[in-house]
């Protein structure tokens, strides 16, 4: 009993935003796994009304607590949504700190975080080996998502139609990069993310490309990390604020107007979670803030500082539809610019499916043990793109594009899975 | 039964899946969006067809269970907490439209179908289903026609009271009873319709219900007025019913919740403004146009600063959405809110907004008062913080003060939230001694171990 008066201690520290939630309820409106499952410890106000259950001391094990307070893609929609304006993503992203804090990571979680995650060097070359051994264990399952699937069966792949590892990552094709600022006047950071680097090197290519034609230099160190995500959300403050380190030595190795990504999720944790996270060392924060405050999604970057804007479009161009990012238009109300960069995309035009901003159900981890839930929601969204008709889904994270893979390629689809970005650089190619 | 094995019979009723007795679980159940204690159920079931809840009920009774019927839990006095060591059964699962009839224009639904889905449905067949509570994106129809649920059309097109048609629900043996049905006239037996809406789950748990549709207006046009004073404004909502004009909506809010929403979204409010008065009316093109031109003299007649008619529906759209901030932006001023709503007969509107600022004075507390002017129906919303028990007890003051002034005025404890625990032991002002001792025994003769959400409404749990 005493242990749960300490961790109601620690509560302490999130009561003043736990009472912000009225209990009103909305969050049901938007939540994507209370639509799948209905129940209350699913959606945001069950579990701010736990984090209040032990603050209180009601239970008497954090355990029951701690499993459903997991149990959330982070998405975001019920703060996004919340008429009174918790801050869920905080609260959750705190807590999960806190019990990890009191309870210990679990032994998988630790050899992955702390063995792997936090030694960007060994994490590229378990990379690079997987990347050549795959084959082995899977093989091809469609051609034009671009996915694999088990050979044999494997508990870790389980029915998984994956978008294998990249042969060649993109740190191996551009170890680093240091241009000077052109036409554009303008010089950027370009932090590439692990799947944006690891999986999908033709998207950070793009980028580059991209920056390259309108004349704006690009500092890009090498030796980059994880950004952190995957760990703070298992509430590993440790590895997290290691990798928060790592990452800012790097780039403050160069001088930049800019940082931009290519990822949704990196750019909302670089922005928002690196100076949430890191008040316990407050020179780390200091610097966190400055970077937050210069850090630009690519879509971001490219509309609102290079003035990029939509072309005319006819029935001759492309339909392509859209699937909003829950980490771009929840987290960083960056919505408008992704489309406007399909539309400045010549031979391609936007076309909007139904209820684009609702989650794809991927969550990070969250796809890793709610595989089922995952892709239940992922189904919607299958749905919302087929109802479109259109031949190219584009969205502004990578892990959205993945989860989007494996649904459509499980459906038999033959859609292209793509960044507007990657779109964007090869309409400047056919110019 | 033992616990073990009535746990069991629940399993094997509403299948293991849907029944939670897991602490974390139960913690999830115990609270609904009434500002009250947790009280925590011993069990939550949730049944997903008609013969699990049956069951449901039947062993609740038989094992003298208390049962607490939850929807979305977004009841605001208190009458989906659960009675200590009952048993929740959240409907959410019981959801499906199981008919929208656009010959004889009625809907057949299960209790757990969210208001705003079968809206939505309704619509796509080129029908209506007016009542719209502030809940409407969650709230179920189970739970509107518990609480007989209101909302901004409430003025013009009634409340949830006057669309129920027909409903099956069991009783607490597990007998499906049958009222009403699926013609506009039916007069066969007891009006148990009448009986069971707004009865929150104390006198049978519904199976299914019947709701009335209508054809939607062919038009529609909003205006906003401001005015300096909210006596003015109370004013002008008296004369606009009295000049025979009935908006579909006739909304207002004072100049507090004015200054919270504009500092909260920017839409351009007037932050002197002492008012803000917003109207719709609908119907045919001609009619409506006529009722606006009158709305607008009268608010002009009676000092209106100004008056801003929505031209398109874009306009539109910016017109309410200021209303529809009104209670977020309230929510986000202080940790704990406070949502009433006392309601008077309309002429008195201007005597209960002088009594409200008069106990916001009394007591030195923050209240925002906004609501559906047009019905008498206003919400003064107190803006506090639960953990400072000094100012709760003034709150609590104040709260008692609200309810003696709205009877004082020939009014009602509650237009639309529903009495609940949070205000049973108001009812008996507000009625006789007498009614509550009827009600006690309608209830106990339906219910005689009462087990139907005990202590709600008439009190007498145990």
């Amino acid at each position: 009993m005493t242990q749960m008066h300490a961790l109601s201690r620690l509560m302490t520290s999130l009561e003043d935003q736990l009472v912000v939630c009225m209990k009103c309820g909305m969050c049901q409106a938007v939540c994507p796994l209370f639509a799948e499952t209905g129940r209350e410890a699913d959606v945001a106000r069950g579990k701010l009304a736990l984090l209040d259950g032990l603050l209180q001391q009601m239970f008497d094990d954090p355990e029951g607590v701690s499993q459903r307070l997991n149990k959330c893609l982070l998405c975001g929609s019920c703060a996004a949504n919340c008429p009174s304006g918790v801050s869920v993503l905080e609260i959750f992203i705190k807590a999960r700190a806190i019990l990890t804090g009191f309870q210990g990571l679990s032994p998988a979680k630790k050899a992955i975080f702390r063995g792997m995650l936090a030694h960007p060097a060994l994490f590229d070359r378990l990379g690079e080996w997987g990347a050549k051994f795959q084959k082995v264990l899977t093989k091809p399952v469609n051609e034009v998502v671009g996915t694999s699937c088990a050979r044999i069966m494997s508990p870790l792949i389980g029915k998984r139609h994956f978008r294998p590892l990249a042969a060649v990552p993109f740190h191996k094709r551009v170890p680093c990069l240091d241009t000077p600022a052109g036409a554009a006047g303008l010089k950027v950071a370009f932090y590439v993310g692990c799947l944006a680097d690891k999986i999908f090197p033709d998207l950070a290519q793009a980028t580059v490309d991209v920056l390259a034609h309108h004349g704006v230099g690009v500092f890009m160190p090498a030796n980059q990390a994880c950004c952190g995500i995957p760990a703070i959300s298992s509430g590993d403050t440790d590895t997290f604020q290691r990798l928060v380190r790592h990452n800012i030595r790097k780039l403050e190795a160069g001088t930049y107007d800019a940082l931009v990504t290519a990822c949704a999720t990196c750019t909302s944790t670089i922005k928002e979670v690196w100076p949430m996270m890191t008040a316990t060392d407050p020179g780390l924060q200091a610097d966190a803030r400055r970077l937050a405050d210069k850090t630009f999604d690519i879509s971001q970057f490219l509309v609102s500082k290079l003035g990029l804007a939509g072309e005319e479009k006819t029935d001759e161009d492309m339909p392509v539809t859209y699937h909003d990012p829950c980490h771009l238009k929840k987290s960083l109300k960056v919505w408008a610019e992704p489309r406007t960069l399909i539309n400045a995309s010549r031979g391609y035009r936007l076309q909007e499916m139904p209820e684009s901003d609702w989650c794809c159900g991927m969550g990070g981890s969250f796809n890793i043990q709610y595989y089922n839930l995952s892709g239940r929601i992922g189904e919607r969204k299958r749905n919302a793109i087929r109802a479109t008709g259109c031949g190219i889904v584009a969205t502004g994270c990578p892990a959205c594009m993945m989860q989007i893979s494996d649904m459509l390629s499980q459906g038999g689809d033959a859609l292209r899975v793509t960044h507007p970005v990657e779109l964007y650089a090869e309409s400047l190619k056919r110019k | 039964m033992q616990a073990k094995t009535v746990l069991k019979a629940f399993e094997a009723a509403a299948g293991a899946e849907n029944v939670f007795s897991d602490p974390a679980d139960l913690a999830t159940y115990a609270y609904d969006a009434a500002v009250l204690e947790k009280v925590m159920p011993a069990v939550v079931v949730r049944p997903t067809t008609s013969e699990a809840l049956g069951q449901v009920v039947r062993l609740c009774n038989e094992n003298r269970l208390p049962l607490t019927v939850r929807g979305a839990g977004t009841n605001l006095s208190g009458g989906t907490i659960p009675h200590p060591g009952g048993v929740v059964v959240v409907t959410n699962g019981f959801n499906r439209i199981l008919e929208i009839n656009t010959e004889d224009l009625y809907a057949r639904v299960q209790p757990g179908v969210v208001t705003a889905k079968l809206a939505a449905a309704v619509e796509a067949q080129g029908l209506f289903y007016p009542p719209d509570p502030g809940s409407q994106a969650v709230s179920t129809l189970g739970g509107n026609v518990a609480e007989n649920a209101g909302g901004l059309r409430g003025l013009k097109y009634g409340v949830t009271r006057d669309y129920v048609m027909g409903l099956d629900f069991f009783d607490v043996d597990g007998g499906l009873v049958k009222t009403g049905g699926r013609t506009v006239k039916c007069v066969s037996g007891y009006n148990l319709t009448g009986l069971m809406v707004a009865s929150e789950g104390t006198l049978g748990v519904f199976n299914e219900i019947t709701l009335k549709l209508i054809p939607p207006p062919a038009y529609r046009k909003s205006m906003m007025a401001v005015f300096a004073e909210m006596g003015q404004a109370s004013e002008a909502v008296a004369a606009i019913i009295a000049n025979r004009v009935v908006p579909a909506t006739l909304e207002f809010m004072d100049n507090f919740t004015i200054r919270a929403v504009e500092s909260y979204s920017q839409a351009g409010l007037p932050l002197d403004a002492g008012a803000l008065m917003l109207v719709e009316c609908d119907g045919y093109p001609g009619q409506v146009e006529e009722d606006a031109a009158k709305v607008e003299s009268i608010c002009k007649a009676l000092g209106a600063e100004s008056i801003r008619v929505a031209r398109d529906d874009t306009e539109r759209d910016k017109v309410w959405e200021a209303r529809r901030a009104a209670l977020s932006a309230l929510a986000k001023v202080k940790p704990t809110t406070v949502l009433e709503d006392a309601t008077v007969p309309r002429s008195k509107i201007p005597a209960m907004i002088r009594a409200l600022e008069a106990i916001s004075r009394k007591y030195d507390l923050t209240i925002g008062t906004f609501g559906h002017a047009g019905d008498g129906n206003l919400h003064p919303t107190i803006l506090t913080d639960r953990r400072d028990a000094r100012e709760w007890e003034r709150v609590e003051a104040a709260i008692e003060d609200i309810f003696e002034e709205a009877l004082a005025l020939g009014g009602t404890l509650s237009g639309e939230h529903g009495i609940g625990t949070a205000k049973s032991r108001f009812m008996e002002k507000e009625t006789s001694r007498a009614t509550i001792l009827y009600s006690r025994r309608i209830k106990s003769a339906l219910d005689p171990n009462n087990i139907l959400n005990p202590g709600k409404i008439i009190g007498g749990a145990s």
